[in-house]
């Protein structure tokens, strides 16, 4: 899917992606001629034709996980599907109680990869402590809605 | 109005990049099948024929005789293939280069989702319910690429495919590979079944995939017909095996040593 800015004859080009949390999704897109941005809405059936061609509208932020798909849509997974190597906790960062609670709250199907994604994000910027606000710097600067 | 420039005509770098991405799934696959001498599809068209339990004992005999395979298992829905392999439940070694397979009897490397997927439940995704026909069908084709593509086979001689019933997950696996693979073919005698199979391979050979021949299940008992020799003649290939209802070690060795 392209959109063309039909007054300049420009390919408009990607300029955010937003998830609600309601299934749906919106992209926007702006001429870089004009300037005109437009935004594209999906439906969840939309979205969900999107996720499942294990693509990342905007651009990927971070490679590819192993099975990405299976444990991020597979609602009947098993808990303990996958040994992550991520058991101890924080992979060379500390967790604060609060993060590790909120770490809690993600599917457990999801959780190791999820956090796998936190400690690598915190072990790259040398941060010591993973904390709520550290999650929601990586989850702004990575992509991770919903995370 | 102007004339409005067609989706191929507009050429300008997008910073989604959904045709890379794309590209680099398959590149990945094919990276990871590498190491793989050849992949065979055990398929059939037919349900109830034994593809499964022809599949693992196949993929056994040749481990025994010191050939490196492994198994897919390709029947998402209903993957039976670590029970046949005598493989326990555990948790999957993960590291950021993919997933170690299981390693069931005989060696054989194997991944399914039988081991992803809790005890008992059906494969269920997340997502709208209502019209849920419209994407399970890609969702399903996304975890068989990602089976494919992100579990670390290693060096392989053999990696067989067990395919479920039906056609979709064939034309499938050829998008996911971009190229058809050998298929070896599974029937039981009766005519039913011959006329379900021959649809099959009339499918496998219109996508150009080579067979390899036909194994004829089932053999000796209550199923009368001849289904074996009559698709063998009509596709020009052979009767591989003929596999009786009691099979011996030595029926699947036998097997073994014509692929």
């Amino acid at each position: 899917m392209k959109f063309l800015c039909v007054d300049c004859d420009k390919q408009m080009s990607f300029e955010e992606r937003q998830l609600p949390g309601d299934g749906t999704l919106a992209a926007t897109f702006k001429c870089p001629k004009c300037g005109r941005v437009v935004a594209m809405l999906t439906n969840p059936m939309e979205t969900q034709l999107v996720s499942s061609l294990g693509v990342e509208i905007g651009g990927r932020t971070v490679p590819a996980q192993p099975l990405e798909t299976v444990r991020k849509m597979v609602s009947t997974g098993r808990e303990d599907a996958f040994d992550d190597g991520a058991s101890g906790v924080g992979r060379g960062a500390l967790w604060s109680s609060e993060a590790t609670e909120r770490l809690s709250r993600v599917p457990s199907f999801v959780r190791g990869m999820v956090k796998r994604i936190y400690a690598d994000y915190a072990k790259e910027r040398g941060i010591a402590e993973i904390t709520p606000a550290v999650m929601d710097t990586a989850r702004a600067e990575l992509g991770l809605e919903g995370m | 109005m102007p004339p409005i420039r067609t989706y191929h005509e507009l050429t300008e770098a997008d910073r989604s990049g959904l045709p890379e991405q794309i590209g680099a799934q398959r590149k990945r696959v094919a990276e990871r099948l590498a190491g793989v001498g050849r992949v065979i599809a055990v398929m059939s068209g037919k349900g109830g024929v034994g593809k499964s339990y022809v599949t693992a004992h196949l993929a056994r005999a040749l481990a025994r005789s010191g050939r490196a395979v492994g198994v897919l298992d390709a029947d998402l829905n209903g993957p039976t293939i670590p029970r046949l392999l005598e493989i326990e439940h555990a948790p999957r070694p993960t590291s950021p280069s993919g997933i170690e397979p299981a390693t069931g009897q005989d060696g054989v490397r194997c991944i399914s989702m039988a081991m992803l997927i809790e005890d008992g439940a059906p494969l269920a995704f997340k997502g709208p319910t209502a019209e849920s026909f419209v994407w399970r069908g890609a969702m399903e084709a996304a975890a068989l690429r990602e089976l494919l593509g992100d579990v670390a086979w290693g060096t392989l001689d053999t990696l067989l495919l067990d395919l479920p019933p039906g056609m979709q997950r064939y034309v499938e696996l050829c998008d996911i590979l971009g190229a058809p693979p050998a298929v070896l073919t599974v029937t039981i005698p009766t005519p039913e079944s011959r006329d379900a199979v021959r649809r099959a391979m009339r499918a496998a050979v219109e996508r150009g995939s080579k067979l390899l021949g036909i194994i004829e299940n089932m053999v000796g008992g209550q199923f009368a017909g001849a289904a074996g020799d009559d698709l063998a003649k009509e596709f020009g290939i052979a009767v591989l095996a003929r596999i009786p209802w009691h099979p011996t070690p030595d029926t699947w060795s036998a097997l073994g040593a014509c692929l």
